[in-house]
């Protein structure tokens, strides 16, 4: 079936399967940083958002993407690094990488809602984001770094 | 002490990660963000027996599925079928008459056009099995009555004397003896395990997840019966590894490399996170009884252990891993009479193998478990007792290996001390605990020892190699035989390139290991990539900036003494120039400007016979201060505050180096309470992050404190000892204690779960 949305602020109509997660349809159509890492929503590494929320897409099926608005990292800072990215960046929040885009779409969704978070706001905002590199103190440091500038 | 006093220009400075940019944007290239033209999926099937006889393999429905381009078993194989690092125990592929080992043994492998298909395919292969008993505890692999492999069940036995254990109890004043169990320990690197195999004409290029790219080369050259130049392994970006991906990726390559090689195509395995946890390696379960004297004073006067570890079905790593246990039973103390005894046993269960710490967080947990044990039966303060048995210039260590240097021990414990503010921090917690009576706080603390490197029994492979190459405009490459996994490899050795030639930062990149650059550089663990990569880079690059001082001083007509090379700028006598502008002048010259760079470690003179000698090149040591709260109606366990300090040598790249120590004490927090493998006839039944529970952002500390000891090590890189395991192991231990503290009664099992701390509240023995 045919679906039309918006990915990283351009209209797209794309071609999709029933039965296909948006996890592997926008992994298919060159969203790399979306990336499967437990394929049943606890790790967070498929963080997406859309229509201004985080979702995992590995629990969401492609056509349920029909007429919504669908931000990846690839549409973060397009031309220069968005807050977000800066801080994760600077603070030292990245090791291997590879939670890094699905942390970054929990950030940035959490900042667009709430642009001063407290610890434990910021706490609530990523639980559902695992990593297993940095402990997470340099990435709480960071949501902090970028607070107020998204 | 001090080896090199110069003021330097990027080491020990904050810089960014070198690979930070790529990594936030999301653009860097995990394999499987790899896409090659005609690009098909890999499957495995893997036995859902612990122990049983494969009769029969039916690939006819498989192959019959539409999109299926191979189902090959163990008889496609065209070179070797027996796999392992150290013992070639293991099939790729378990033929036909022969024994399927554990729940998670591989009999077939599929590709096809789609994922999707080739799990289908996957599915459809009819194995017939002929169900065996099997052995599924230490135990029962003890009484050697059923047979895990013919030779025995017990692959390996070390062992430690030193002085007389015997003597040593009479002379004690109080011997405590006890056993304890820690249990396994999942990875859960975010990335699962993956391998491209491209083939082309004459052979294969493999691009993977990874941590040690000699190895696949050797799996697959063997596997396929192809030469090694033939088999040409390029690292992917690897999504964390902790040991995981050391051994592991070679048995997923070979597997991978067979579907590539029967159907000429390219080749996706890219395992799912339950198959990555079935079918993949674990941290050891180590059973062990210790038995430790003491003199009044605190003085440990002998310790005897005795320990079994599992190590699953295959040998893999296992007696490299039971070396590390064994140099680190006795725990990081100045002990005259030491006896270690530890076993290797096979069980009908997942292959253990490497896990940062190695085979010494278990050993570790016992040792100071007894050393708190002993300070509270003793009334000393518990970190009294680790200073009057620590290690010091001119000690002997449990091996007797004498230590003359960058013994930075006494160091961390002081240190740790002065950073929780100790006495304070005692009488903080007595005050909590006078006036909760549901929820205790206790102090934990351990301090610990950490063999740099491979060690004695890993000498053989212990060297690597650099190949660095200055480019035209003054803009560096630097080939390194080790892996970037997230630790910072390549973020410390731009900096040690830079530092050296004197270019700045921003103009060097460091590749991801290709074997074809490269000598074998020995794998990418033991925390030896900054100690062997970065001698190696430093060499390459010494040898580098001479030519080109050189070169300068002929041109300049000024002595070479006079010139200097740092942040990019060329300067002697009154001639300046930019690097860029002499590296240019050196090409214009015939002037060769690669190098290659290779550090091995010095000859370790170890006796296996008793356990005694050089058992590593340098050691580092860590003091950990945690505070833990029980809630006592449930049993559920918070690290609330941590005081770690450790011992590095010299600290490089401080960022990096803090990022490991945050993240390793919280792995290590998670064997400590929370990680836990579940198992029901051998199956392992939480197989992903819904059961398998690690620590999330709501579960760490609140205050983390981090202190570095820089006691540095003359054949360090600017004196740097490595700091990937140590980061992790002192914090089993020192939140095990915690507890202990906190509800008056003594772990001796981690993970420490709710379940387990609740029962000890509710039955455990009164130590008040």
């Amino acid at each position: 079936m045919i679906i039309k949305f918006k990915l990283n602020g351009e209209e797209r109509e794309e071609n999709v399967e029933e039965d296909e997660r948006a996890l592997d349809f926008l992994r298919r159509i060159g969203m790399k940083s979306v990336k499967e890492g437990c394929g049943e929503g606890e790790c967070g590494a498929c963080t997406i958002i859309v229509n201004g929320k985080n979702v995992v897409s590995c629990l969401m099926l492609a056509p349920e993407l029909d007429g919504t608005d669908v931000l990846t990292t690839e549409g973060l800072g397009k031309d220069k690094l968005d807050p977000v990215q800066e801080a994760f960046a600077e603070i030292g929040a990245v090791q291997c990488g590879f939670c890094t885009p699905g942390m970054e779409m929990s950030t940035k969704a959490l900042l667009m809602k709430n642009p001063h978070p407290s610890e434990e706001d910021i706490k609530k905002g990523l639980e559902g984001n695992l990593c297993r590199c940095t402990g997470y103190f340099r990435i709480i440091e960071a949501v902090k770094k970028a607070a107020g500038k998204v | 002490m001090k080896v090199e006093n110069a003021t330097m220009n990027v080491i020990g400075k904050k810089i960014k990660r070198v690979d930070a940019i790529e990594k936030v944007k999301g653009i860097n290239k995990f394999v499987a963000d790899y896409e090659f033209k005609n690009m098909l999926y890999g499957a495995i099937v893997f036995s859902k027996h612990a122990r049983a006889l494969v009769k029969k393999i039916d690939t006819s429905k498989a192959k019959e599925l539409k999109g299926v381009k191979a189902v090959l078993t163990y008889s496609d194989i065209p070179g070797e079928n027996q796999l392992g690092e150290v013992v070639e125990d293991m099939p790729c592929l378990v033929p036909v008459g022969k024994e399927a080992k554990y729940y998670g043994d591989v009999v077939a492998v599929a590709a096809a056009e789609s994922q999707k298909i080739a799990n289908a395919a996957a599915g459809l292969v009819e194995v017939e099995y002929e169900e065996l008993p099997a052995v599924l505890s230490i135990e029962e692999s003890l009484k050697n009555e059923i047979k895990v492999h013919e030779s025995g069940n017990i692959l390996t036995s070390k062992k430690i004397r030193k002085g007389k254990t015997e003597e040593g109890f009479a002379s004690a004043d109080l011997v405590i003896e006890d056993d304890f169990f820690a249990d396994y320990q999942e990875h859960a690197y975010l990335e699962t395990q993956g391998i491209f195999a491209v083939p082309d004409s004459t052979g294969m290029t493999i691009y993977g997840s990874m941590q040690c790219p000699y190895y696949v080369q050797n799996a697959v050259s063997r596997v396929l019966g192809i030469p090694q130049n033939n088999v040409k392994i390029v690292q992917a970006d690897t999504g964390g590894a902790f040991g995981g991906k050391e051994d592991v990726p070679s048995y997923v390559a070979a597997q991978c490399a067979l579907l590539a090689y029967h159907t000429k195509r390219p080749v996706l395995l890219s395992y799912s996170r339950e198959v990555d946890i079935q079918f993949t390696s674990k941290r050891h379960p180590i059973k062990s009884h210790y038995k430790v004297g003491f003199k009044k004073d605190g003085k440990i006067v002998a310790i005897e252990v005795n320990a079994h570890m599992d190590m699953g079905a295959y040998a893999t790593l296992s007696p490299i891993v039971m070396y590390r246990s064994l140099v680190h039973a006795a725990g990081a103390y100045d002990v005259p009479n030491v006896k270690v005894d530890i076993d290797g046993v096979y069980t009908n269960k997942v292959p253990c193998g490497a896990f940062r710490g190695f085979g010494s967080p278990q050993v570790l947990f016992a040792i100071e478990s007894i050393m708190d044990e002993a300070a509270l039966k003793l009334k000393i303060d518990p970190v009294e007792i680790r200073l009057k048995n620590a290690l010091r210039v001119g000690s002997h260590t449990s091996t007797d290996h004498l230590l003359t240097e960058s013994v930075g021990s006494v160091s961390t414990i002081m240190n740790a001390v002065k950073i929780s503010d100790y006495e304070n921090l005692k009488r903080s917690v007595h005050d909590f605990n006078s006036k909760n009576r549901f929820k205790k706080r206790g102090i934990g603390v351990s301090h610990i020892i950490y063999g740099v490197a491979l060690g004695a029994a890993g000498q053989a492979l212990d060297a690597a190699g650099a190949l660095v190459q200055v480019h035209r405009d003054g803009s560096v490459t630097v080939h390194v035989g080790n892996t970037e996994m997230g630790q910072g490899m390549k973020t410390v050795l731009a900096m040690i390139a830079s530092e050296t030639l004197g270019q700045n930062i921003d103009m060097i990149k460091v590749e991801n290991a290709d074997t074809s650059y490269v000598q074998d550089s020995g794998p990418t663990v033991a925390s030896r990539a900054t100690l062997f990569s970065g001698n190696a880079v430093k060499e390459a690059c010494e040898k580098i900036k001479e030519r080109m001082i050189s070169t300068f001083s002929k041109i300049k007509n000024v002595e070479k003494e006079e010139v200097v090379i740092s942040s990019g700028v060329v300067r002697g006598g009154k001639e300046e120039m930019n690097f860029g502008d002499l590296a240019n002048i050196c090409y214009s010259s015939n002037v060769e400007l690669i190098a290659n760079g290779w550090f091995k470690s010095p000859k370790l003179n170890w006796d296996p016979k008793t356990g005694l000698g050089e058992a590593y090149l340098t050691y580092s040591y860590a003091t950990q201060i945690v505070v833990v709260e029980v809630d006592m109606l449930t049993g559920k366990s918070n690290v609330i505050d941590v005081f770690t300090s450790h011992d590095v040598g010299r600290v490089l790249n401080p960022v990096g180096l803090t990022g490991q120590v945050e993240g390793g004490f919280v792995q290590g927090m998670g064997y400590a309470i929370y990680e836990e493998i579940k198992m029901k006839d051998g199956r392992i039944l939480t197989d992903n992050f819904n059961t398998y529970i690690i620590p999330t952002i709501n579960d760490i500390p609140q205050n983390i404190k981090i202190d570095f000891v820089e006691d540095e090590f003359s054949e360090g890189p600017f004196g740097a000892k490595g700091i990937g395991e140590p980061s992790l192991m002192p914090a089993p231990a020192a939140i095990a204690n915690g507890i202990s503290n906190a509800i008056g009664r003594r772990v001796k099992k981690i993970p420490a779960t709710q379940e387990y701390v609740l029962d000890l509240i509710e039955k455990g023995e009164d130590k008040s």
